[in-house]
């Protein structure tokens, strides 16, 4: 039953509640500060830069009052990517040789950019993870529809994509929660998920994948008709129950962190 | 074949800020050819039970021996015990995803590593038994109408021809005809095939009629076992769990209420109807009839 143990360890997403300085900013300052690192961390290529970088980071988990381990079981599932990142820089790019076996040549260059890049990574990731941790999927999309407000103008449908992502997020336990349940009537008539090579692998995940897309669409069909039953048409002229405030805090936080980032990126 | 139960507890998610115990020390006998019903509450622990029958969930602690076999011991080959246990989920034709009745009634036989001449017979024998005429096993499952489904996915897992059958809500969303259709079935398959039965339950009037022994839960634990005559005569305990009794039986209890003298044992409306009319015929031959 290993993959079905597996699903309860994504994380993507999940919001842990809380009262801290960055769960009480406004989501709009912190997307705003996440996508200027995520652009930043691209333009630092010194060892000094990204450790400033993962300060600031350091900095930002320490003020959420999350548990680091919190953080760092978001990076098991990619971990492979990371390995593969950092071994494939490591050996294929040229310069001075520090080892070599067959075709295989470990270059001092190599070390370093791989490691620059494993780095990279690891900082997308985690930077990015303190904004969903911090931020409850309502307040996010909150934050997205306002920020993409000013882009209806040239056609950028905001509170449609805003509700979009909403739906996408609320079914994301549930799509799961309907997988396992499948896969375990599937494996109750003598189903097997683990065994075989990659194409029968493939194969075993038709009587999971078919039914799985069939209750999708029926739960997509039902919320259709429920929306639309309640009157749903769309954003216009829709009132909140929560307004977004922008503080000062909000303005401190985003004029500091504007300026380190955009220190980092063009300096380091 | 039997299924003993010995000390049985499962905790989901053991270890994390979200363990949560579902069951806990559970000790129960299913003895062979039985038909045994199991009913509580939602999120009374039913569901998780009846997936340690098949070792579809593995126990935290206890033990659980299907005809012998502690399937609890590693290595014991779990396929080789779904396939004498089948499990019918909660809303079953969620399940199908074959591109004809057929292939989707034939997908747990093959996986046996059958002959294709055993399957063939076997899905015929399977149909047959939930009343599904052939003429449909051709067309697409997800042409069939919602009773037609559950019954095709209950014959998927009818043709592995299991010994013990465990259904989790077999009547959950179908109309009072589909209702009556599908306990039809499951009492004759009982009757042929000498199947031993494990179902879950809301309804009593259900369990009434088809179980020969009663298990209820409550908060993951057994609060009551025995015969249904039994369970049923203790309303108030029942009550108090928040599950009901048979409409009948409530019916005579509110006429006992009222002085009559009928007995506290009425599950069916034809039980009732006879209870009913001793009492009239002793009232009319003793001549006061007339003031009750």
């Amino acid at each position: 039953m290993v993959p079905v143990a597996t699903f309860r360890h994504i994380t993507i997403g999940q919001y842990i509640p809380g009262e801290s300085l960055l769960h009480r900013l406004d989501p709009r300052t912190k997307i705003l500060v996440t996508l200027l690192l995520v652009v930043g961390l691209f333009f630092i290529d010194t060892y000094l830069g990204y450790g400033l970088a993962a300060l600031y980071i350091a900095l930002a988990i320490f003020r959420s009052g999350i548990p680091p381990r919190f953080l760092f079981r978001g990076l098991r599932p990619v971990i492979i990517i990371i390995l593969l990142t950092f071994m494939l820089n490591s050996f294929m790019t040229e310069g001075e040789i520090l080892w070599q076996w067959g075709f295989l040549t470990l270059t001092k260059e190599g070390l370093s950019k791989g490691g620059m890049l494993a780095i990279r990574l690891i900082l997308l990731i985690v930077g990015t993870s303190i904004l969903t941790l911090t931020t409850s999927p309502l307040a996010l999309t909150d934050g997205l529809e306002s920020l993409l407000r000013p882009g209806k103008r040239i056609g950028i449908p905001a509170h449609e994509l805003a509700m979009m992502m909403t739906i996408a997020l609320r079914f994301i336990p549930t799509l799961l929660e309907e997988t396992e349940k499948i896969m375990k009537a599937q494996m109750a008539r003598g189903a097997d998920f683990e065994s075989g090579n990659l194409l029968q692998r493939a194969r075993s995940l038709l009587p999971l994948l078919v039914p799985l897309f069939v209750s999708a669409f029926r739960r997509a069909d039902d919320l259709a008709v429920a929306m639309e039953a309640r009157c749903y048409r769309g954003g216009e002229g829709r009132t909140k129950l929560k307004q977004l405030a922008f503080h000062t805090t909000d303005f401190l936080v985003l004029v500091g962190s504007s300026f380190f980032v955009l220190w980092l990126a063009f300096s380091m | 074949m039997s299924i003993e139960i010995r000390g049985l507890t499962h905790t989901y998610n053991p270890g994390t800020p979200l363990a949560r115990t579902a069951i806990k020390n559970i000790n129960l006998t299913i003895e062979d050819g039985e038909t045994l019903a199991i009913i509580g509450h939602t999120g009374s622990g039913k569901s998780t039970l009846v997936q340690h029958l098949n070792g579809l969930l593995k126990p935290t602690s206890g033990t659980i021996k299907v005809d012998g076999v502690d399937i609890t011991q590693k290595g014991v080959d779990l396929r080789s015990i779904r396939w004498k246990v089948g499990l019918v989920f909660q809303y079953p034709e969620h399940q199908l995803f074959e591109e004809t009745v057929w292939d989707d009634v034939a997908f747990g036989p093959r996986n046996m590593g059958l002959s294709d001449e055993e399957v063939r017979s076997r899905v015929e024998r399977a149909l047959a038994a939930v009343d599904i005429d052939t003429a449909l096993a051709e067309r697409s499952p997800f042409e069939l109408s919602g009773g037609e489904k559950r019954r095709v996915a209950i014959a998927g897992v009818l043709a592995m021809e299991p010994s013990v059958l465990v259904l989790d809500e077999p009547t959950a969303g179908l109309d009072p005809r589909g209702r009556q259709d599908m306990l039809r079935q499951i009492q004759r398959l009982q009757a042929e095939r000498d199947l031993t039965v494990v179902f879950v339950s809301h309804n009593m009037a259900e369990v009434a009629t088809l179980a020969d022994r009663l298990v209820v839960m409550e908060r993951g634990e057994i609060v009551m076992e025995g015969p249904p005559k039994t369970i049923f005569a203790q309303g108030e305990q029942l009550e108090r769990i928040g599950l009901g009794v048979p409409e009948m039986t409530a019916l005579m209890a509110k006429l006992r209420e009222k002085g009559w003298d009928v007995p506290d044992s009425v599950l069916t409306v034809d039980e009732a109807e006879e209870a009913i009319m001793a009492v009239l015929r002793r009232e009319a031959r003793v001549g006061t009839g007339g003031d009750l």
